[in-house]
């Protein structure tokens, strides 16, 4: 019986690394930039070619700074969501519109609905680099003092914005 | 006439405008080799087992292009990959750097070795114990050699 125990045991060990490893998504990268302040950039807004945008305007705000475009499919699925909550929860989101054409950036937001306080728009796609985003779309939670507290990658579902979103931001309005 | 030879003229001149050696594709060969060199050590973010050097995704055109600037600057190869891993993180990184956190995935191959070593010798040790050498009697040393003699 004891010369079992030792392959089980390092079976059992190697099932939980299997479980563990097999359960995480490849796609989510953790982003270095969490913990540290939001990269500065000054850019033209879609809506008004002659305003800039730069993260340092939200000094003060804690807000959700969410990359978007019209190209990108998974937006759809997750713009009702920030459409819903910008509303109901009067939360502050800025977009920014991510390597698009202002024509077709307008025309999406007249469409799908505007929960943007404003969007930034990043034609050649130097400001999402900055951030580190790799695919669209991408959520960064940042705080009064302009610090990302926190990255999220892909569509925001609406379990993810009342369990992990909102009460951080809840949080960091204290 | 004149009209005619005008004509000539800018017949000519067009000529040896259009007859060119072929440009290379890239503007800037040295860059282009180095960009190829210092992208094929990183990850494309995208098509995750992809090169930047070999990704068509749009993000791997786009960060190819923030290198051959950076690379145009005068940014050394250090330089560049910092660059990158600090707006993706070590994940760009082909080569994972030694740390803390990374020194299991250096030192671990090698310490399975280690534990693998240490069992092999402790059982061989075991066994050579257990297993005594078989002793020839006086009969069989006789059979052997009349064996062997034929």
């Amino acid at each position: 019986m004891n010369r079992f125990l030792l392959p089980l045991g390092l079976f059992i060990v190697l099932l939980g690394f299997l479980a563990v490893g097999l359960n995480r998504d490849p796609r989510e990268v953790p982003s270095p930039l969490v913990g540290k302040p939001a990269p500065a950039f000054e850019v033209a807004q879609l809506g008004d070619p002659a305003k800039t945008f730069s993260p340092k305007d939200m000094l003060g705000k804690v807000w959700l700074f969410n990359v978007w475009a019209s190209w990108c499919v998974s937006c759809r699925q997750e713009h009702p969501v920030l459409v819903d909550y910008a509303k109901s929860h009067g939360i502050t989101v800025v977009g920014l519109d991510y390597k698009d054409q202002r024509m077709d950036g307008l025309r999406w937001l007249a469409q799908f609905g505007d929960p943007y306080l404003l969007s930034a728009f990043d034609l050649d796609g130097r400001v999402g680099i900055n951030y580190g985003v790799y695919g669209v779309p991408e959520t960064y939670l940042i705080d009064k003092a302009g610090i990302i507290q926190y990255k999220h990658i892909g569509p925001i579902t609406p379990e993810a914005m009342v369990q992990k979103i909102l009460p951080k931001m809840k949080e960091l309005e204290k | 006439m004149r009209f005619l030879a005008l004509l000539a003229a800018a017949l000519l001149l067009s000529g040896s405008a259009l007859a060119r050696e072929a440009a290379p594709l890239a503007d800037d060969e040295v860059v282009e080799k180095r960009l190829v060199v210092i992208a094929e050590e990183l990850r494309c973010l995208v098509c995750q087992n992809e090169s930047l050097a070999g990704s068509r995704a749009d993000l791997a055109e786009d960060l190819r292009r923030e290198v051959r600037g950076l690379i145009k600057q005068g940014k050394t190869d250090q330089e560049i990959k910092d660059f990158l891993v600090s707006r993706y993180g070590d994940f760009v990184l082909y080569r994972p750097p030694v740390k803390s956190t990374t020194w299991l995935l250096w030192a671990g191959p090698f310490v399975l070795l280690l534990v693998g070593l240490a069992v092999l010798i402790a059982y061989l040790r075991r066994r050579s114990g257990q297993v005594a050498p078989a002793e020839l009697s006086e009969d069989d040393k006789k059979r052997a050699e009349a064996l062997l003699k034929d």
